[in-house]
């Protein structure tokens, strides 16, 4: 028994490319009938993420099963040759884990993958469509992918601006449901800060902005409420992580102007996010007790240093799946299959 | 038998110790398991130990500096048993073991048995005022742990460093309350210590006396000022292991004059 995998990926193929062969859950009963049909095949899993629409399938005759895949992925295609990579055993087995892993995903270590694959996995078993060989190397998979996230550091930190900001909050303040954010000027990239938080509990966004009514339009999108720009220092008292993006020249949130207002607030610690540039917050802020500032520039760093440590981490990976690549194929030798 | 339930102890925490600096040096580190089975090998050890001393001693086995030591050391694993699972402060383990390690070495390394050792006289009273004050010690040890765990995770966040530490630590305003927590805790366990020795009736030495009102009342003012917010979490942090310094360079001090009263 081989298994096969045919697919396209972010990496063989654009957007515009991949969204023709993907398979929607409303056909994907239909399409793993279709390739059923395939000459040689015993068995499928069709897995079809925004990155990537692949095919594991199981037979005796893996030339045979990729010429038929190649020709029902040109009748998708209105006749046209797929870009496809394929693999066949054990090189589908090892791209399997990895896939699994996180390890072939745009972002390394990314954990949706996982998900992804257990989904896949279970529609085709509703649909009668795996076999043992398929079964076994799917639970096999998913197996190598938990050791992988457990004894590494491959998931380790936060691959995006937003999502360090939200870890850093969790590692001041815990739990974050019951918070308050606010927005210090409404740019674009501090919504979508703020919306990850709005995602992780926080309680009350309040915005405020320049032009009020730009404040009020978003505070009424996400949930919030609108402050005059005026007035943003009196509303600080009951707040918890400071988002600003003004396009003010000077800094806004200075030492002088923080520094009587962090008395009223009795100990609680202030998160400062600043992704204006020029910043908003004056650096010796993060001198002040109870006070925490990051700015963009701080924020990308520890971006880089998850992706390095994620990076480095791949080689342990690899050691790791290799070992579990020779265990599934050393069970596929003393399990040869003709039919299923 | 003498002392290899105590050496087993000692191991014990070595181990746990070993382990943090292993996994931190990988830069992997989760406290998990390997933490919290050695440190419950040698709290069991540890109780076994005194225990088997109490019934040679037939009483309290608060009668050295060694065991004064010892008996800091189990008051230390105990809170931090009953407290660390309770406040998902599993980390405060890897920060307890080398604390508790050192202090257990050097009672059996320091000759703190050499000299002539005293007895418990006047009751169970002065039974549970002893008891009770290394109980409170043991908490002060842990507030000082939970205050260090502060002050590392403070600097991480200030200095914008996200290093294995920064992930695996607990939140800040977790630290600050279980620092709080257990400084409330030490003092309120050391004020009844205090009220037992008074009803004992126990005649001690002036200057003891003084060194353990002094303690007492830095612990106090700490509360007091945080209490009515004077007294940040960062200089709370501080403060609570400058005392405990002070306290355990006291100790040695304050069980020798009990011994020459």
């Amino acid at each position: 028994m081989n298994i096969v995998c045919a697919g396209i990926n972010h990496r063989s193929a654009t957007v515009d490319v991949r969204e023709k062969f993907a398979v929607g859950p409303h056909e994907l009963e239909q399409a793993l009938a279709r390739i059923r049909r395939i000459d040689g095949l015993a068995g499928a899993v069709i897995v079809s993420t925004c990155n990537r629409v692949e095919y594991y399938t199981a037979s005796v005759c893996p030339l045979r099963v990729l010429d038929g895949l190649r020709g029902y992925l040109q009748e998708r295609n209105g006749g046209n040759d797929a870009p496809l990579y394929t693999h066949e055993s054990p090189s589908s087995i090892r791209h399997l884990f990895r896939v699994a892993s996180g390890l072939d995903s745009m972002v390394i270590g990314e954990t949706e993958i996982l998900g992804q694959l257990k989904q896949a996995y279970a529609a085709a078993t509703d649909c009668g469509a795996t076999t043992r060989h398929l079964n076994k190397l799917f639970q096999h998979a998913f197996r190598v992918a938990k050791q992988v996230r457990s004894e590494t550091q491959i998931t380790r930190g936060s691959t995006s601006v937003g999502s360090v900001a939200v870890d850093l909050a969790g590692k001041i303040f815990g739990d974050l449901n019951g918070l308050t954010v606010m927005m210090l000027g409404a740019g674009e990239i501090s919504e979508r800060t703020s919306r990850s938080f709005v995602s992780r509990g926080v309680g009350t966004v309040i915005v405020t902005n320049r032009t009020f009514e730009r404040a009020a339009r978003l505070a009424e999108e996400i949930g919030g409420m609108a402050v005059h720009f005026d007035n943003w220092h009196n509303a600080l008292d009951k707040v918890d992580i400071l988002i600003c993006s003004t396009a003010a020249p000077h800094p806004v949130v200075t030492r002088e102007k923080l520094e009587p207002l962090l008395k009223r607030r009795n100990d609680r610690p202030l998160f400062i996010i600043d992704l204006a540039v020029p910043r908003d917050a004056e650096a010796s802020v993060n001198e002040l007790e109870n006070v925490y500032l990051y700015d963009i520039d701080s924020l990308e760093q520890i971006v880089r240093q998850s992706l390095e440590v994620r990076r480095a981490e791949v080689v342990r990976c690899e050691r790791m799946i290799d070992q579990h690549v020779g265990e599934f194929v050393a069970w596929m030798r003393n399990h040869i299959s003709f039919l299923t | 038998m003498d002392r290899l339930l105590l050496t087993g102890a000692t191991f014990c925490l070595l181990l746990s110790f070993g382990y943090t600096l292993f996994a931190l040096g990988a830069g992997r580190f989760r406290p998990g398991a390997v933490n919290l089975v050695a440190i419950l090998g040698g709290f069991v050890l540890l109780s076994l130990d005194l225990w088997r001393r109490g019934q040679v001693q037939g009483a309290c086995p608060i009668n050295s500096l060694f065991d004064v030591l010892v008996f800091m050391s189990w008051s230390i694993l105990l809170i931090y048993l009953v407290i660390g699972p309770a406040y998902h402060l599993s980390l405060l383990g890897a920060f307890t073991s080398p604390l508790v390690f050192v202090v257990l070495l050097f009672a059996q390394l320091g000759h703190t048995d050499s000299a002539a050792p005293w007895r418990l006289h006047g009751g169970p009273w002065v039974a549970l005022h002893a008891a009770l004050s290394m109980i409170a010690y043991g908490a002060f040890a842990l507030a000082a742990v939970a205050g260090l765990m502060y002050l590392v995770q403070d600097r991480q966040l200030k200095n914008r460093t996200a290093g294995a530490l920064l992930y695996n630590l607990p939140p800040i305003t977790a630290l600050g309350v279980a620092n709080g927590r257990l400084l409330w805790l030490g003092f309120a366990i050391l004020t009844i210590g205090f009220v037992a020795g008074h009803i004992s009736g126990i005649s001690v030495n002036s200057l003891k006396f003084a060194a353990s009102v002094l303690i007492w009342a830095g612990y106090g003012a700490i509360l007091l000022l945080r209490w009515l917010h004077r007294l940040p979490p960062k200089r709370t942090a501080k403060a609570s292991m400058a005392v405990f310094c002070v306290a355990l360079l006291l100790l040695p001090a304050i069980q020798y004059l009990s011994s020459h009263k």
